[in-house]
């Protein structure tokens, strides 16, 4: 096992999930109501980046451009994101079963959502993503106060970000059944349950950005989450500042997770699966599991928005009822094998 | 963030002879919820001697361990390596310095015995770099050394407790240290794992502070004794002068025999009811 060795096979990893991205992208945006092809996708790309002459007619150029391209590619920011998150969360919290969710980011999402969308406030002057990342930040923020208080141990955080989920949920589902008019409640209810429709490019860049940002922090950490195998603890007997490494990356992946659920809501178990799913393929170091594991939470979720909305043509499926539904037999996969080791 | 061009301030200068050098706790303390856990304990490892940490379940070893360890800090007074307390050391030039064995470590990641190994180069490695020559060369000694060569690919879950505890010990050799704590290694071991292990330890170069139940096990095996009572030392010396019918009956509240075999003494326990 020499380091040279196992560095080609990242990059060979690496490079293959980037390619495989790449084609299920450009396979994605085909896919549709109308009739485009992977030629006119490409002719409407290079005209918008400026690198030629669009020949389609304007319409079509419309679909590629301003629907299809930017909702494929915040379904792969949403994917790589939330599977990122998950894998940090599962390896300092030292729990399995986490995911970007457990510090109740998306059920305070949910209640800025609803808190602007069905009692108005702000007055229409903020937007449904502002409002639910707002309530993301303070349903985290409360997580932290929560936990702090508590001792500050990961089971405390788990525990924390348990209780507020419960609360801001029933919060949500408070204000949906006593103010909400059928036609609102409808429009909500799709976005909880997590959906890429009226994704647009400043979803998409600033999801990038976000993304970009994070991804760097936590491979910066790459080899601390690894010190996190046998405890805290023993993370600090190896010589890593447990209480600062916590809060960077719980600040971190709070945040992209935050900026995600508020362009998509809360798309479930892509950050639960996946990097259990990717541990397998790469085993349990960091530095080769999370850039992998990004990879294939981007392709994945992809696929799986391209299913959500062509499968019962021409209604659309939330793209995370889709997750859930793959996502519950695999969830109980990963319980039972977590039986053997309990 | 490369690895070359930053070296954080571990490198210290060189400690004036008055400061002491090695390992050192200063009078230490550790109050937890009002009560003291470990009460005004000093302690100075020599290179290379092993010490025994004795004394009931609560009367405050593991948590000299981790004060030793720098895992927490003390309530009241100082433990210094090479003269500098512990936070002005830091952290990952502590774990360069001082590796820990805890009693009983527990993962749910799939590892296998080589990654666990690996474990102890963290404070070695900068983020971003991959593992160096040097890495790769200090877990191989360390898989040697704990006999763990042809187990390196094997599954930590497969493994029994006594190869649990030698992959811990290899772990923590890989950190290269010079002072090594141990908490009651031996403990769910059966008797010829428990000397196995002991065997191990005591060959290795390197300062020890081992945490031990078993009396005659810490008088074969440890140079030096530390009889902890209440967070108090109450007795400190070689086994032969330390192990005394009075002592243990003093901090253990049993009766026992001591004989001397040559070299260290052997205790007998004696029942507390006469056999029927």
């Amino acid at each position: 096992m020499s380091t040279r060795r196992v560095s080609t096979r990242l990059l060979l990893l690496i490079g293959g999930g980037l390619a495989a991205l790449l084609a299920s992208v450009a396979f994605a945006v085909t896919i549709g109501p109308a009739d485009i092809s992977t030629a006119d996708v490409w002719a409407a790309v290079t005209a918008h980046l400026g690198l030629g002459e669009s020949t389609l007619p304007p319409l079509r150029d419309g679909i590629v451009w301003n629907l299809r391209m930017p909702r494929t590619l915040l379904a792969a920011v949403c994917g790589a994101g939330l599977a990122l998150c998950g894998a940090v969360m599962q390896s300092l919290l030292r729990n399995p079963l986490a995911d970007p969710f457990v510090l109740g980011v998306s059920s305070g999402a949910s209640t800025g959502a609803v808190t602007v969308v069905v009692l108005g406030v702000g007055g229409g002057a903020v937007s449904l993503s502002a409002g639910a990342f707002t309530g993301a930040l303070l349903s985290f923020g409360l997580v932290l106060v929560l936990s702090h208080s508590l001792g500050g141990s990961t089971d405390r955080v788990v525990l924390s970000g348990v209780a507020v989920m419960q609360m801001f949920s029933a919060l949500t589902s408070f204000i949906v059944l006593t103010s909400a008019d059928a036609d609102t409640t409808r429009a909500v209810l799709f976005w909880l349950l997590g959906s890429l429709t009226g994704a647009g490019w400043g979803d998409v860049l600033l999801g990038t950005a976000v993304l970009a940002a994070v991804l760097v922090v936590c491979l910066g950490y790459a080899r601390t989450l690894d010190a996190f195998a046998f405890g805290e603890e023993a993370a600090a007997a190896l010589g890593v500042r447990v209480a600062r490494t916590r809060l960077v990356l719980l600040c971190a992946t709070a945040l992209l997770t935050a900026t995600l659920v508020s362009s998509a809501g809360a798309i479930g178990f892509v950050g639960l699966v996946l990097p259990h799913a990717t541990r397998a393929l790469t085993g349990p170091g960091h530095a080769r599991l999370l850039p992998v594991t990004a990879l294939a939470g981007a392709v994945f979720l992809v696929w799986v928005d391209t299913a959500a909305r062509t499968v019962i043509d021409p209604q659309e499926v939330p793209v995370g009822v889709v997750t859930s539904l793959i996502g519950v037999p695999a969830f109980v996969a990963v319980l039972y094998r977590g039986r053997r080791k309990a | 963030m490369t690895d070359s061009t930053t070296e954080t301030p571990d490198v210290e200068p060189a400690a004036t002879p008055e400061a002491g050098s090695g390992l050192r706790a200063d009078r230490v303390s550790r109050r937890t919820d009002g009560r003291l856990i470990v009460d005004g304990i000093s302690l100075t490892l020599r290179p290379g001697e092993t010490v025994g940490l004795l004394g009931p379940n609560g009367s405050g070893k593991s948590t000299l361990l981790r004060l030793l360890a720098g895992i927490l800090t003390p309530s009241a007074g100082v433990v210094t390596l090479d003269g500098r307390a512990l936070p002005q050391v830091g952290r990952r030039a502590t774990a360069r310095r001082i590796a820990t064995v805890e009693q009983h470590a527990h993962t749910q990641t799939e590892l296998t015995v080589r990654e666990v190994v690996a474990l102890g180069r963290v404070p070695h490695r900068r983020a971003w770099a991959s593992a160096s020559a040097a890495d790769t060369r200090a877990v191989d000694a360390a898989l040697e050394r704990g006999g763990l060569t042809d187990r390196a690919g094997q599954s930590w879950h497969t493994l029994s407790g006594g190869e649990r505890q030698r992959t811990q010990i290899a772990r923590a050799l890989a950190q290269e240290p010079r002072e090594l704590l141990l908490d009651e290694p031996t403990n769910h071991l059966d008797i010829q794992h428990q000397l196995d292990l002991l065997d191990l330890v005591v060959s290795l170069p390197i300062a020890t502070v081992i945490a031990l139940h078993d009396l005659n096990l810490a008088a074969m095996y440890c140079d030096r004794l530390l009889v902890l009572h209440e967070g108090h030392v109450v007795a400190e010396g070689a086994p032969g002068d330390v192990l005394t019918p009075s002592l243990i009956k003093r901090v253990y509240d049993v009766e026992a025999v001591v004989t001397h075999d040559p070299g260290h003494p052997v205790i007998r326990f004696l029942r507390r009811s006469p056999r029927p």
